[in-house]
């Protein structure tokens, strides 16, 4: 009996260990509480498998009121939203294949009299099929009816609308899901390994030595960056060679530019790894502020859900993100053979956020000699 | 001759807690310069001011001619520095972080090979040189440090309590090194708690809360207490420790072995005349004996009472 009492007094006082140890570490405590709440809000209410107001452009060739009511109506679905009026079919794809829009209605100048005789389709709906949960979606729309001025009675409405996949027509996720690999690996590897990289070296005592020497902070930044671009380079290329022979994702011809591209990506994320490591005490603080980046990039970048269906709020956020851009990149390039001059702005994010990262790595370690 | 570095009014505060207390201090080149104080008197703090690591709150730093912080970088080139916990890659071998020390130190490419192959065979770690730095032991942990603190051949070595953790013999065979180095015109500061490093300094700083509380050659401070110092022996040594204390000539008493250290208060005279008076009723052998580094210290640091006494360390 007083030999169990004795070993619930040790249990017990293992247990009060614990809870001081969680209490005087402050950043543990939090994220305990803020991972659940701030995660489940943000992505509770952000996470929506429902396809809604896909950007979608019009191309009106009839312009009357039979045309302009089949616009409205299949608007009114939600499924689609015209954010733009294109003047040919030719321009409507030009400008899905710059990933400014994800759809697009061409109405053809007899519109009017096709739903009339009821042999073809009244219009054609262009749809990228790079992201296979948006296209599922837009290919619903098959089965909708138009019905002008009339009560809807399904048997004697003709098919109104055909719709046509642009890329990946015969619809393999593969295509859509290996270059989003490519962007959540190099996301993981080159975040974590660099996050711990200044922790561990104060841990060990290391720093202690390094700051007595000559090296001035920048230089220290670039050498600890160096070798893991090495390493990104290689995962880029084990992925893309395996994506090549097991799934037959097209690349070639694009591989340059795809290298490009992975470089400064890579370049990103270990400059975010580096500020993550100059602001973590230790090592256990330094994977919590890696998962808390982590975890949004898997949710919100468009790599388990479709982008163009999250509420604004949720995308801006997801702006911030480099993968969201990595991701609008490399699928650009890789499903729909887009020209890098198109994506100047995702290039130039990319960059930007590499520049200021290191810049603040740079800056707030010769602040934290103490 | 020009001192190698030069202080005035130094201090550094972290937060409320003032480390260094305005502190003044002149320290000549070619010797070994000792601060001895027990843990936490901020002598960690002030050494790692000398060398840029922190920032001084207030006063002026000046080694080797040049200025802190305005002239860190240039300093750094020209001082070792060797932290009290082992900081070198404990995943690399020792050879690894030698050479990795020589290029970020700057050694020229073409002496690099050359310097480390002398260094590993002074301080007889050439057998070793593919073995984990992690993996050797204290002594050879301490030796690599050394080794590779004056790999770019400094002219000022600061040590961070370099021995406190080694044997004896290691620590003896360490301060013979030291003492080829300034013979070869490197001036070394060392901190310590240990007063048996403490004798060995060519000159001592006694610092104490942040404050330096008394400084001189060893020789000289222990030439300079005023008070005097007695051995007693025989069977009541704990009965003769308890009469003695909160006695107000007496300043501390120890117990070494079988016998007790007594230090008089320096205004007693006659001290021994006193003490047999004093202790009449025992049974006790009193004779005067040699003045210590200890009993410097203890006297340095007596405003802190008798808790001065314990905190010396060893």
């Amino acid at each position: 009996m007083s030999s169990l009492l004795q070993a619930l007094i040790r249990i017990g006082a293992v247990c009060r260990k614990e809870v001081l140890h969680l209490i005087h570490d402050r950043l543990t405590f939090g994220m305990v509480v803020m991972i659940p709440l701030f995660q489940l809000v943000l992505f509770g209410y952000t996470i929506n498998t429902d396809v809604r107001q896909v950007p979608a452009g019009l191309v009106d060739q009839p312009a009357n009121s039979f045309s302009r009511q089949l616009a409205l109506d299949l608007e009114a679905t939600q499924v689609l939203h015209f954010i733009a009026r294109c003047a040919t079919p030719q321009e409507l794809e030009g400008r899905i294949r710059d990933g400014e829009l994800s759809a697009g209605l061409v109405i053809p100048p007899d519109a009017e009299e096709r739903y009339q005789l009821g042999d073809r389709p009244t219009a054609q709906l262009v749809v990228d099929g790079s992201d296979t949960m948006v296209a599922g979606a837009l290919r619903q729309l098959a089965n909708f009816r138009f019905a002008p001025g009339r009560t809807l009675s399904n048997r004697d409405t003709p098919q109104a609308i055909s719709v046509r996949l642009l890329y990946n027509p015969e619809r393999r996720a593969a295509l859509f899901t290996v270059p989003g690999l490519l962007g959540v690996i190099l996301t993981m590897t080159m975040i974590m390994f660099t996050s711990i990289a200044i922790v561990r070296e104060r841990e060990r005592g290391n720093m202690e030595l390094l700051i007595a020497t000559p090296i001035r902070n920048l230089e220290l930044m670039i050498g600890k960056i160096i070798p893991y671009i090495g390493i990104g380079l290689l995962q880029v290329s084990v992925i893309l060679f395996l994506g090549v022979l097991l799934f037959a994702i097209p690349v070639a011809g694009k591989l340059l530019e795809i290298y490009t591209v992975c470089l400064i990506f890579i370049l990103a994320n270990l400059t975010l790894g580096l500020m993550i490591s100059t602001l973590a005490r230790n090592q256990l603080a330094a994977m919590q502020m890696f998962i808390f980046v982590f975890l949004p990039s898997m949710l919100l970048s468009g790599f388990m859900f479709p982008f163009v269906a999250m509420p604004r709020v949720a995308r801006q956020l997801a702006e911030v993100l480099p993968l969201t851009h990595f991701l609008r990149i490399i699928r650009g390039i890789i499903l729909r053979g887009e020209p890098l001059t198109g994506m100047g702005a995702d290039i130039g994010y990319l960059l930007g956020f590499a520049t200021l990262f290191l810049a603040i790595s740079a800056f707030r370690f010769s602040k934290r000699l103490e | 001759m020009e001192a190698v570095i030069r202080v005035r009014g130094l201090s550094k505060r972290f937060g409320d807690f003032t480390a260094v207390d305005q502190v003044d201090m002149s320290i000549p080149p070619h010797g070994v310069y000792g601060f001895l104080g027990p843990n936490g008197s901020g002598k960690t703090t002030a050494i790692r001011m000398m060398c840029g690591l922190l920032a001084p709150t207030a006063g002026e730093i000046e080694v080797l001619g040049m200025r802190i912080p305005e002239q860190t970088e240039l300093i750094r080139r020209q001082v070792g520095y060797m932290t009290q916990k082992f900081s070198m890659y404990a995943d690399l071998t020792i050879l690894q972080n030698m050479e990795f020390m020589a290029r970020i130190m700057g050694v020229r490419r073409a002496e690099q090979r050359g310097r480390i192959r002398e260094l590993l065979q002074r301080f007889r770690l050439e057998p070793f040189s593919r073995r984990l730095a992690g993996a050797l032991s204290g002594g050879q942990k301490r030796r690599l440090a050394l080794a590779a603190a004056v790999i770019h051949q400094p002219r000022l070595l600061l040590l961070d309590e370099p021995t406190s953790e080694v044997d004896p013999n290691t620590r003896r065979e360490f301060w013979d090194e030291l003492f080829l180095m300034c013979e070869s015109g490197t001036t070394v500061l060392v901190t310590t708690h240990l007063m048996d490093e403490a004798e060995r300094c060519h000159h001592l700083a006694i610092i104490n809360e942040g404050r330096k509380v008394a400084d001189g050659s060893p020789e000289a401070l222990k030439g300079q207490l005023g008070a005097g110092v007695f051995a007693i022996d025989g069977p009541q040594i704990t009965a003769i420790r308890n009469h003695l204390e909160g006695v107000s000539q007496v300043l501390a008493t120890t117990r070494i072995g079988l016998s007790l250290r007594v230090m008089l208060m320096p205004g007693v005279v006659d001290g021994l005349d006193w003490l047999r008076e004093h202790l009449a009723g025992f049974t006790a052998g009193i004779e005067p004996a040699g003045a210590t580094i200890e009993d410097v210290f203890v006297m340095a640091t007596r405003e802190n009472g008798a808790k001065g006494a314990g905190g010396a360390g060893r």
